[in-house]
């Protein structure tokens, strides 16, 4: 049960960032295109070279390898890239993922990457970044390529995950009526940075 | 066997064919004639030049002008190791990986060949040195450059994939393991291939040039297998560098992939 702070993370062209997405909540993050949403995701998970820190509770990025941070903080791109040709490959277990609360068979792990529509793409994507059991969730428009039926699985299934389990959620959406549906604290990033968007 | 010497006219007729190939593929815009009447011109005055060259250093027994000749080689190759990379590193890095996996091979497995295995008095005697050296600069270059194309190519390509398998937290070597060991299959397909038809669909080269030369084919054939054994462990050797030091430079410190560390491909 751990919160995520940025401190003063500077995203390559952005100004420094600090934000506080307390445990078990769900922060949106809105803004428009180009603005540097998927930037600042990527300068979290130190994808690109940055300048400040990020800390999950008493974990702080900058004093750990990358790529045990990396799993630490989960990160699932706009788009999703396999790398074999089975999607079960790209899984360690079978066990205990959620495939049904996605809408998916069981057999999905079967099946051919090459056969995979948009939208079973990035629901296996959020599978198998689930599978690592990260304690924080960097979203970058999860529901972009789902249909309707589809986007709420995709966003109970996060929403329990991040209740159930105390996890930090920040979510990158266009949809201002899934923001307000599911976000616990709403963030616009504009030229001169991040301020907090309060609906009536 | 007389040695026949070769006149200008044998030569000009080769020169020919290769200008007619060249109309050839003006006829045909194939866009490679240019490219193909350069190569052959280089070829015929590197060639000629060396041959003077030798013929001088032969008869030479100054180890620093032959080390010196031995460091010209080398640069060279290095910077056609560069010429033939579409993606190439950034601030000199193709250069000084191509230079040093060249060094570390085929200086190495000369020296071992001079001193161990032909054991030449004294090894750095030209005639010896200069040709195996040759042979050997010659085929690892085209090893090195394979493989560090194919890796910065395929990693320029397959960005995201990689980048996937580092956000899961992968560490940088397991993200490009698949990419690394293709790129080196593919610089040393070739030395494979020649192994295995050498002799019975090739002539090599070498082989052939001993036996226009003179030479009894028993002794021709014996050379072309030292050769070609040579060669392959100078080439895998090489290779592996290559793309092992060429791999480690695609990620920094924090392990990400740093692709602004090549050069994006110029048409």
């Amino acid at each position: 049960m751990t919160a995520l702070r940025l401190q003063a993370l500077s995203p390559p062209t952005l100004f420094p960032i600090d934000l506080d997405v307390p445990t078990g909540t769900i922060s949106t993050l809105s803004g428009p295109s180009g603005i540097g949403k998927t930037l600042l995701l990527r300068a979290i998970v130190d994808l690109d070279p940055n300048e400040g820190d990020a800390a999950l509770g008493e974990q702080t990025r900058n004093r750990m390898p990358a790529p045990q941070w990396r799993r630490l903080v989960g990160f699932l791109p706009a788009e999703s890239h396999w790398w074999r040709d089975r999607v079960g490959d790209h899984f360690t277990g079978r066990d205990g993922l959620p495939l049904a609360e996605l809408g998916l068979p069981a057999e999905a792990l079967d099946w051919n990457i090459s056969r995979l529509s948009s939208g079973e793409r990035q629901r296996l994507a959020l599978a198998r970044l689930l599978a690592g059991s990260p304690q924080a969730l960097l979203l970058d428009e999860p529901t972009a390529n789902l249909d309707a039926a589809n986007g709420n699985r995709v966003a109970s299934l996060i929403k329990n995950y991040s209740r159930l389990q105390g996890i930090p959620v920040i979510w990158v959406s266009h949809d201002e009526a899934q923001c307000r549906r599911i976000g616990d604290r709403h963030w616009v990033l504009g030229p001169d940075g991040l301020r907090e968007q309060a609906w009536n | 066997m007389e040695l026949i010497s070769l006149t200008p006219t044998a030569l000009g007729i080769s020169a020919l064919l290769v200008l007619l190939l060249g109309l050839l593929s003006q006829l045909l815009h194939l866009g490679i004639g240019r490219r193909m009447i350069i190569a052959a011109s280089r070829s015929l005055v590197q060639l000629l030049l060396l041959g003077m060259v030798l013929t001088i250093l032969f008869d030479q027994r100054n180890p620093w002008l032959i080390g010196l000749i031995t460091l010209v080689m080398l640069s060279v190759a290095s910077r056609e190791v560069t010429a033939r990379q579409k993606h190439r590193y950034v601030g000199g890095w193709g250069y000084g990986i191509g230079a040093l996996s060249m060094m570390l091979s085929s200086f190495s497995v000369t020296l071992l060949c001079l001193l161990l295995i032909i054991r030449v008095e004294p090894w750095y005697s030209p005639q010896y040195l200069i040709p195996l050296l040759g042979m050997l600069l010659g085929n690892t270059m085209s090893g090195v450059a394979l493989s560090l194309d194919n890796l910065s190519q395929t990693a320029w390509s397959k960005r995201g994939e990689i980048e996937a398998r580092l956000i899961l937290g992968a560490e940088p070597g397991e993200a490009i393991r698949e990419i690394r060991r293709d790129a080196l299959r593919s610089g040393l397909i070739p030395i494979i291939n020649s192994m295995s038809v050498a002799g019975v669909v090739s002539l090599p080269g070498m082989m052939t040039g001993q036996i226009l030369g003179g030479t009894p084919p028993l002794e021709a054939a014996k050379y072309q297998i030292l050769i070609l054994l040579l060669i392959a462990f100078g080439t895998g050797l090489g290779s592996i560098f290559a793309v092992y030091v060429g791999a480690r430079r695609l990620f920094d410190e924090r392990q990400r992939l740093r692709l602004d560390r090549l050069r994006p491909a110029r048409d």
